[in-house]
């Protein structure tokens, strides 16, 4: 019998006349919401959060997952999500959780800017016939470049380049640590961005020994927690990360539940086995600008100066003036993570209304960046439900170096964004570590997927570039003009710097 | 709203060009450059003609001469107060021109020879010149500096372009450098500002293309002071020649490389790692002033003229030589016009800049 007065949200449909009673529905539920007495029905006690293991499993077909209908009555300030909220909270008296991004309807600022093409004054290129180059370096670029003279009369390079990283494709994987995701999703983004040419991110949850041979593709995270931060971890990556904040959970921490932190995790985060994993909400070695100074410094120095140093946000109220605090702290990347980031587990309240989205986060930090002449000493990396190749270029096009996509590399994978990640229950393997659901994701199988959905989004990208008429994507990046807004109030306008479509 | 474009938005077009240059740095009038460009009337419009000359102040050699056009006494006015408190005016002048019956709504046509004034330690003479001219294009309303080099000027309005050099009596300069532009607008409000060619100190362009990658060139600049107020592709070009070129000091062959940047498919392949090395920090660094989109140009910079398609020649240029003469042209048609059987002719390939220079002593 159900404890909760709040009704289910989902109701499994079983077709009686298909069904064959071969029980796999009951066994793929990571949810354990079907159960078997003669027939397959919904558990009497679990509740199916529409994640479509089942669906996408029956052999017949047999299974379908709808709404519930039964309908609170209306009223436009008490919605039946804020009802339902209301009375789980009445019987928990907790903070309510919830996994993935922003689920409110804020609107998507990208739905709302329109991208430019050419006619006849300047011709379009054809991706198929001519080179299109979408190589971009991440990282401090000098101001100028300095030559001498070599041998024969020959200009030469004096410049001594910082560290950068070299991405065939504009996009790169947000950091999702061994933890909040299981080891099979970790290693399939590893092997996707080792062939595409692009970096994964170790999350805050240290590096497991057998992702240590795909560490030149990794962005090696240090956040406040420190977890399986030591010399070789720092050192075995291709760039070092310090996490400041969450796009979906800015000013707050983290917390692996201990009933999660098993003995490989234990290992990889130096934590002991079943111990609740605990990031502080700040560093405790970082309460001002610099502080993080410090500790970007300490990490070059750490890594020999050989590599980038990134520093993620989220993007709050302030983010220009933050950003370019961080630049002259002497970050070589800042990543800035919109508030419909994605997240493993974060307080429903602080998800749904902390923060700003990142389409202006992006366009007020790079026009800072550039009023203050410093938009050459940092790269950036726009974040927060990046969920096609339009969101990707509109970022681009707003000022963003690279994209970080974690949600939709996770649909690759087969999330259907039920959003229980923080129940640890993923059916599908991803957001898990019980080893028989975590064993359903085949890393091979899982980074073809992935580094479909990106050479997918790389063709598409070629294609706007090209109906653009330029052919490296360098000469859309920042570029505002080949942006207008639909029905964007001004203001919005201005902080965007984009003009109205027919201006 | 006499030259001030009533958009307030970019142009954009397709034009014919000519330059011509004696590397021996004989001077001739513009008689010859008029017919050339003349002969490539199709390639215009009407809307916009006009020439740069190096070579034609000797006597004032030494100092910066502004041409200025101005759309009110106002202007004018307020731009003399300026440039009284910046510089020595040594001497200032209307443009002569004559009426012509196809140039109408000609605005005030001066031009000012100027010394600037003792400036403090430190303060480099031509960044100082340079702020003059943005503080006068962005902050005087009607009010245009349309050249600020030593020795040479440009000339230029809205008309054909053999309409707007009898307008400006060409025939009576002698440079040794001369370019022309005819310009086609698909923007159909003409204004004087935004005609061709486009200056910045010694450096003049004339420009056939559209800039695709207009806006980020625009914000890149930005960062560096530049003030883009004319609202043309062209504007850009020149004042990404004066950063790299007068700022970052890259030798001119090198800025080409910036600017139509080679493909990575050629820079990976490249065997001399040095080479390799330097063409990766330049589109690292310089990925900004990537000048992407269909152009081809003719820059003057004082003691030279060079010629540059983008990076996949999408627009036309052709190339000639004859003795210490240099011909840079849209249309073969009009080297001829001046040059019957040129020693070697050529079309540049993409990204690949025609450069002559001077030589030594002329």
């Amino acid at each position: 019998m159900r404890q909760s007065l709040v009704p289910r949200r989902f109701i499994q449909v079983i077709d009686y006349e298909k069904c064959q009673r071969c029980k796999r529905c009951v066994q793929a539920c990571g949810f354990r919401a079907l159960s078997f007495e003669g027939r397959v029905q919904p558990d009497a006690e679990q509740e199916c959060v529409a994640c479509h293991y089942c669906v996408a499993h029956c052999p017949e077909e047999a299974i379908t997952i709808i709404d519930n209908p039964l309908e609170y009555r209306p009223h436009d300030s008490w919605t039946s999500d804020i009802i339902m909220q209301t009375t789980r909270q009445a019987e928990t008296a907790g903070v309510l959780l919830s996994g993935m991004g922003n689920d409110r309807p804020w609107g998507v600022l990208w739905d709302r800017l329109c991208l430019d093409a050419c006619q006849v004054t300047n011709p379009p290129i054809d991706p198929l016939r001519e080179p299109m180059e979408l190589r971009t370096y991440l990282g401090r670029k000098p101001d100028a470049v300095e030559i001498k003279v070599g041998p024969e009369g020959k200009p030469v390079l004096a410049t001594q380049m910082p560290p950068q990283l070299r991405l065939d494709t504009p996009v790169i994987f947000a950091p999702m640590s061994f933890g909040s995701i299981s080891l099979n999703a970790q290693k399939s983004l590893a092997m996707a961005a080792r062939e595409l040419g692009t970096y994964w991110s170790t999350g805050e949850g240290g590096l497991h020994p057998d992702l240590y041979e795909y560490a030149d593709r990794a962005i090696i995270q240090c956040a406040s927690g420190r977890f399986g931060v030591h010399e070789d971890y720092l050192k075995a990556g291709a760039a070092v990360e310090i996490k400041i904040g969450q796009g979906a959970k800015p000013g707050i921490g983290g917390h692996l539940p201990g009933a999660k932190v098993t003995a490989a995790i234990a290992e990889t985060r130096g934590i002991p086995e079943g111990s609740d994993a605990l990031s502080p909400a700040p560093h405790h070695d970082i309460y001002s600008i610099e502080d993080l100074r410090q500790l970007i410094y300490a990490l070059k120095e750490a890594t020999e100066y050989r590599v980038p140093v990134s520093v993620k946000i989220a993007a709050v109220h302030n983010v220009a003036a933050i950003a370019s605090g961080i630049v002259r702290a002497g970050a070589d990347i800042v990543y800035i993570d919109g508030f419909r980031g994605g997240t493993g587990a974060a307080t429903t309240v602080i998800r749904n209304n902390l923060g700003i989205p990142i389409e202006i986060a992006i366009a007020a930090v790079d026009q800072r960046l550039r009023e203050e002449g410093i938009r050459n000493q940092a790269s950036l990396i726009a974040a927060g439900s990046i969920r096609n190749s339009a969101d990707l270029t509109k970022a681009l096009t707003l000022g963003a170096d690279a994209v970080a996509v974690g949600t939709a590399a996770l649909i690759a994978l087969g999330c259907h964004l039920c959003q229980q990640c923080h129940t640890g229950n993923c059916s599908w393997g991803i957001c898990t570590q019980r080893p028989e659901l975590v064993r359903r994701l085949d890393p091979a199988w899982g980074a073809e997927r992935v580094a479909n959905l990106i050479r997918g989004w790389t063709e598409e990208l070629k294609e706007i570039l090209g109906a653009l008429g330029v052919n490296a994507v360098e000469s859309l990046r920042g570029s505002r003009d080949r942006l207008r807004a639909v029905g964007l109030d001004d203001k919005t306008r201005e902080i965007l710097d984009v003009k109205a479509a027919g201006e | 709203m006499l030259f001030r474009s009533k958009y307030n938005e970019r142009d954009r077009g397709a034009c014919g060009l000519f330059g011509w240059m004696s590397r021996k740095g004989r001077r001739q009038n513009g008689e010859g450059v008029i017919e050339a460009i003349a002969n490539m009337h199709e390639r215009g419009n009407g809307l916009g003609g006009g020439f740069a000359a190096y070579g034609i102040y000797p006597e004032w050699r030494d100092h910066y001469c502004f041409h200025v056009m101005y759309g009110n006494e106002e202007a004018k006015d307020r731009t003399e107060d300026l440039l009284g408190q910046r510089f020595e005016v040594a001497h200032q002048e209307e443009i002569p021109h004559q009426p012509h019956p196809a140039i109408t709504n000609e605005p005030l046509l001066w031009r000012y020879f100027l010394n600037s004034r003792s400036l403090a330690e430190g303060v480099d003479t031509q960044e100082y010149v340079v702020s003059a001219v943005m503080d006068i294009n962005a902050g005087i309303h009607e009010a245009c500096v349309f050249s600020s080099g030593k020795n040479m000027g440009a000339f230029k309005a809205v008309g054909y372009p053999e309409d707007v050099g009898k307008f400006f009596m060409l025939d009576q300069y002698e440079a040794y450098i001369w370019t022309a532009h005819a310009r086609f607008p698909t923007n159909s409000q003409a204004w004087w500002g935004g005609a061709h060619p486009f200056c910045l100190l010694d450096f003049s362009v004339v420009h056939n293309g559209e800039i695709s990658s207009y806006g980020i060139n625009r914000r890149y600049l930005e960062t560096f002071g530049y003030k883009c107020t004319l609202f043309t592709d062209t504007e850009v070009m020149v004042y990404l020649f004066d950063l790299l070129v007068r700022k970052h000091r890259l030798p001119l062959e090198v800025a080409c490389d910036v600017l139509a940047a080679p493909f990575w498919k050629d820079i990976d392949a490249e065997v001399d790692e040095e080479q390799k090395a330097l063409r990766t920090a330049l589109r690292q660094v310089y990925a900004s002033a990537m000048v992407n989109g269909p152009f081809a140009i003719i820059l003057g910079f004082g003691n030279g003229m060079l010629g540059l398609n983008d990076r996949i020649k999408l627009r036309p240029m052709v190339a000639a030589e004859n003795g210490d003469e240099l011909y840079i042209s849209s249309e073969e048609a009009a080297i001829h016009v001046l040059c019957a059987e040129p020693e070697r002719v050529w079309m540049p390939k993409a990204g690949q800049p025609v450069v002559g220079y001077l030589e030594d002593g002329a």
